[in-house]
């Protein structure tokens, strides 16, 4: 249990950067998920906090203290990794308490923290099974009590769940964070997953190419991305490029209601950002009631209670396209092809300054 | 999945079968049959009990064995550290290796033969002694040895164990004893055998260099006594088959019946 702070770390290799003075502080206890694109640097910056590579500049703080100089084996960090990395030699047991084994504490003692840590992933019966003699979940299962029998400071965790099948993965995960809460161990959880990131993590934090773009509790992350690339990462919905003014945002030619415009000058290019489940759907009859906008349903997408339905404003060539979340059985009459009005609550989008405006123009 | 594979074997597939057993086995039963001859039409175990009142042949048995045990320690010990570190930090050798491993090959032993010969000078308590003979014994036996390694090791993932034992607080001895090495023993026990196998039958150098392994005498009992050298080749036929027997067990208990204890 110690805080963990990241401080101005870089890292490249090759010359290619691929942490960019990147900072991150967690509080004792704390669970973060690193989220991001595959290449972005998770793995890289999990490998540092562990030690296993060394930061071109920056320092890794556990406690307070300075651990940059230490070596893995002495920074008391449990780690479990996206493969299976248990001892092929060991029975689950002896993967256990190898750490206490290695440590020279007695041999009752490293049996019967063991035992208790198989005890807490649910595994007892299995103590004496080899590792091939175990399904992917009990094995990381049994990497995770491995990892906690040193009585780490800080739980690192790289994609644990990534190998195991949908269903395994959902009640491992919990099971992780029933775990992490009961040890109350700090832990960084590595995944690419958005859902399981957003699910069981105290603090999201959003990477892409090295850098941290947005660190925040889930439901922030969520309802209030920083940028358009969060928006675009974290759970669906649509980014809009266009132009603020006033209170809508002008994308190619239509005024869409969104009185977060208001904020940014006039002219300002941003970026509109709307999630399904706020864009409700008419048919279309007749007149455009004020602040509606007339769509093409383009394709259905059936999720189970709710489809999902892609929109796209006319007159574009395909290229900005909308989703309206529905209940399934509402969703029957908007047949792809035919025009419909979308509707949403004028304070829903969110408005971000378009980052990459300069760019494209210039 | 073999089961369907013979099934589905065709007319063509079981004559080549049956010729490659014609071809290996008829020259083995024939050797049997001569080394059981006794002159005329007697047939029995003479020439067998020739061999064992045999006063020279303990002596090269011997010399075998000392030298391929040799072999074997000085393969082991210098091959498994560097392959374990090539893996872990500079994958990048690997070409090398290989090529290295392959050289054996493609060098006939005869010009091995004459190269070491023009080594001739060196320190008394090795290039007077038969153990001289390890130098070129462990070139033979290195692609062998390394093959055997590489698949044990490339069945481990070597780098996220090292990592996974580094995290729990492990240096890297305690690492390469209590996780690599234990699982690699059937490896091991194969580079082992096949080392002990390439020793044992190795004539050339031996021969060349005038000293009387195993092989050299059973040849030189052809010579003048062929039907017990014939006793000799059925003998050292089933040491060697013996000893692949052990590599197919141990590569067996490495998936059936995991070791350690
Ligand atoms: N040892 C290395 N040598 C050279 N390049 C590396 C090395 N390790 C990582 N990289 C590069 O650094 C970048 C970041 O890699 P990293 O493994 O941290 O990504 P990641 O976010 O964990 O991705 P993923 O989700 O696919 O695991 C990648 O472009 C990768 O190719
Ligand atoms: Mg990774």
């Amino acid at each position: 249990m110690a805080t963990v702070e990241v401080n101005r770390v870089s890292k490249s290799f090759a010359g290619r950067q691929v942490l960019a003075d990147l900072s991150l502080t967690m509080g004792e206890g704390e669970l973060v998920c690193l989220l991001g694109p595959s290449g972005c640097g998770k793995t890289t910056l999990l490998r540092i906090i562990a030690g296993f590579i060394p930061p071109e500049s920056g320092r890794v703080l556990v406690a307070g203290k300075d651990v940059t100089a230490l070596s893995p084996s002495a920074r008391r960090m449990g780690m479990v990794f996206q493969a299976y990395s248990l001892f092929p030699n060991m029975t689950a047991l002896d993967n256990v308490r190898f750490g206490p084994r290695v440590a020279g504490r007695p041999k009752s003692e490293q049996i019967a923290r063991a035992g208790q840590l198989l005890d807490l992933v649910g595994l007892s019966e299995h103590a004496d099974k080899y590792p091939h003699q175990l399904s992917g979940g009990q094995q990381q299962r049994v990497a995770l009590a491995r990892a906690l029998a040193v009585q780490p400071q800080v739980l690192l965790l790289d994609e644990p769940l990534s190998a195991l099948d949908a269903k395994v993965r959902v009640q491992l995960r919990e099971e992780i964070r029933r775990i992490q809460r009961e040890t109350g161990v700090t832990t960084v959880l590595v995944t690419h997953d958005q859902e399981e990131a957003l699910s069981i993590s105290d603090r999201v934090a959003v990477m892409n190419e090295g850098r941290l773009l947005q660190v925040a509790s889930p439901s922030t992350i969520y309802r209030e991305p920083s940028c358009g690339f969060v928006a675009r990462f974290i759970g669906s919905g649509a980014v809009l490029r266009g132009v603020a003014e006033g209170h809508s945002v002008r994308v190619a030619n239509l005024a869409l209601p969104a009185s977060a415009a208001a904020a940014h000058v006039h002219g300002a290019a941003v970026e509109m950002f709307i999630r399904p489940e706020n864009v409700r759907l008419q048919p279309m009859n007749g007149q455009l009631p004020p602040g509606a906008v007339g769509v093409e349903v383009r394709e259905r997408t059936f999720l189970g209670s709710l489809t999902r339905i892609r929109l796209t404003l006319p007159g574009t060539d395909d290229q900005f396209s909308l989703w309206a979340d529905l209940a399934s059985e509402q969703a029957e009459a908007f047949i792809p092809g035919s025009r419909v009005v979308a509707q949403w609550d004028e304070a829903a989008p969110r408005v971000m300054p378009d980052a990459d405006a300069g760019l494209r123009n210039g | 999945m073999s089961g369907a594979g013979a099934n589905r074997m065709g007319p063509g597939g079981w004559t080549t079968l049956i010729l490659a057993g014609v071809y290996f086995v008829v020259p083995l039963a024939m050797t049997a049959a001569f080394s059981l001859w006794e002159g005329g039409s007697t047939y029995g175990f003479e020439a067998y009990r020739l061999l064992l009142a045999s006063a020279d042949l303990p002596d090269a048995l011997l010399l075998s064995m000392e030298l391929a045990l040799a072999t074997v320690a000085a393969l082991l010990l210098l091959l498994v550290p560097a392959m374990i570190f090539m893996n872990l930090y500079a994958p990048g050798l690997r070409p090398l290796f290989e090529f290295i491993a392959t050289l054996p090959f493609v060098v006939p032993a005869i010009a091995l033969v004459a190269g070491l010969t023009a080594l001739f000078t060196g320190p008394e308590w090795l290039i007077g002694t038969p153990f001289y003979l390890v130098i070129p014994y462990f070139f033979l036996a290195l692609p062998f040895a390394y093959r055997s390694l590489d698949v044990g090791l490339r069945a481990i993932d070597l780098t996220t164990l090292t990592e996974a034992g580094q995290s729990l607080g492990a240096g890297m001895g305690q690492i390469i004893r209590m996780v690599i090495l234990p699982s690699l023993r059937a490896a091991l026990v194969g580079s082992t055998l096949l080392t002990l196998a390439v020793v044992m039958g190795e004539f050339t150098f031996a021969n060349v260099l005038l000293f009387r392994t195993f092989a050299v005498y059973m040849n030189q009992m052809g010579q003048h006594e062929a039907t017990a050298a014939a006793a000799l080749a059925v003998v050292s036929f089933l040491i060697t088959w013996a000893a692949m027997l052990g590599v197919l067990i141990a590569g067996r208990g490495q998936t059936s019946i995991p070791g350690g204890h």
